[in-house]
């Protein structure tokens, strides 16, 4: 018996009124002809709005984050768009996976080659605090390490769940005052991590 | 003729008497210790032979018995004669003060990563082996983390509720 096949040839037109995300504007001074804001939410927007990932996966969290990036799920739709697998171009570290102590030298390493501003974003139980490796081989939590911005608990977490870390990370990417990276506060964040 | 378990048994007790010793066998595979100074004696003569020709090393490991004062390391050969498919099992006991075991590397050179991981694991110290370096574990690392005093769990971490974790107590 042939299966009933139904055609699309009554398509329904897309609504894209008010369905468009659009970044909402910054407070700022309005007239006709000019917008009057500050120069730091103007680079704070744009940040946000473009972050490129890197992508660090080395275990079962990595094949969650490879469904995120999916068109299920898809992190572009957050103006993550495009993977950059070198560290100089790259905004964000996602770590997802297990960490080896092995391993640690590299991560670090990646870690360093990355320009500033940079953020570091721990997905799953592993990466956030070994999770059940609690053992002499692995690293318990990268923030051993590195300085991690936002982590996301889970074994694995779902992609909803990424989704929700990197809307987490955009957040800070937005609020960051543009003297943070400056400051002596950061300089000793990195110092207590060993990066000058 | 085929190559039984008491064969085997009787060619080793003929070449080698009373050095075989604790011969049993698990699930029908041949087992028996040797002194630690013959094993490669004994590993030559089951290479070479022409009825016996155990020439792949399949395994090779160690296990520590704390309880056992004097031979608390056992080194573990799994050697296979692939033509007849016939897998028999050699060990060593050593003293965990004085862990030196020759080297297999000359007669099996499988043997060479697979000592490295048993040195890295249970430092046992094959005495000739060409580069005897921690292959697995971090290279900082001082300790032989399978030896039974070192418990599983990493020392540093100060985060965790030890009765939580089975930590800090005793097992049982």
């Amino acid at each position: 018996m042939p299966r009933p096949v139904r055609f699309n040839i009554h398509p329904k037109q897309a609504d894209i009124h008010d369905n468009i995300a659009i970044a909402d504007m910054p407070a700022g001074l309005q007239g006709e002809g000019y917008f009057a804001t500050s120069l730091e939410k103007v680079v704070g927007l744009a940040r946000k709005n473009s972050i490129w990932p890197l992508p660090f996966a080395t275990s079962c969290c990595g094949i969650e984050f490879m469904a995120t990036m999916g068109s299920h799920y898809d992190l572009a739709r957050f103006g993550s768009e495009r993977m950059g697998f070198t560290p100089r171009q790259c905004d964000l570290l996602m770590v997802m996976g297990t960490i080896a102590k092995k391993m640690a030298p590299v991560l670090r390493q990646v870690y360093l080659q990355m320009a500033e501003p940079r953020w570091v974003l721990a997905v799953g139980a592993c990466a956030s605090s070994g999770g059940i490796f609690d053992t002499y081989s692995v690293l318990q939590g990268i923030d051993q390490i590195i300085p991690v911005d936002v982590y996301v608990p889970g074994c694995p977490p779902r992609p909803e769940a990424i989704l929700d870390g990197v809307i987490k990370i955009q957040e800070l990417v937005h609020n960051e005052s543009l003297r943070r990276r400056n400051s002596e506060h950061y300089k000793n964040l990195l110092g207590t991590y060993g990066i000058q | 003729m085929a190559l039984t378990n008491e064969y085997i048994q009787q060619r080793l007790q003929e070449k080698f008497g009373e050095l075989v010793t604790g011969v049993e066998q698990p699930y029908g595979m041949f087992t028996f210790e040797v002194p630690k100074s013959h094993n490669l004696k004994v590993m030559q003569f089951l290479h070479d032979d022409e009825a016996l020709g155990f020439r792949f090393l399949t395994d090779l490991t160690a296990v520590h018995y704390p309880d056992a004062p004097g031979r608390e390391l056992a080194v573990v050969y799994h050697l296979h004669n692939l033509a007849e498919n016939v897998r028999i099992r050699l060990k060593v006991f050593t003293a965990v003060t004085e862990p030196d075991v020759y080297t297999a590397t000359a007669l099996y050179q499988s043997a060479n990563w697979m000592e490295r991981e048993t040195y890295d694991f249970y430092g046992v110290n094959f005495v000739g082996h060409p580069n005897l370096k921690r292959i697995l574990n971090v290279d900082e690392m001082d300790y032989f983390p399978m030896r039974k005093e070192f418990p599983l769990e990493d020392q540093t971490r100060i985060d965790k509720d030890d009765d939580m974790f089975g930590r800090g107590g005793h097992i049982n």
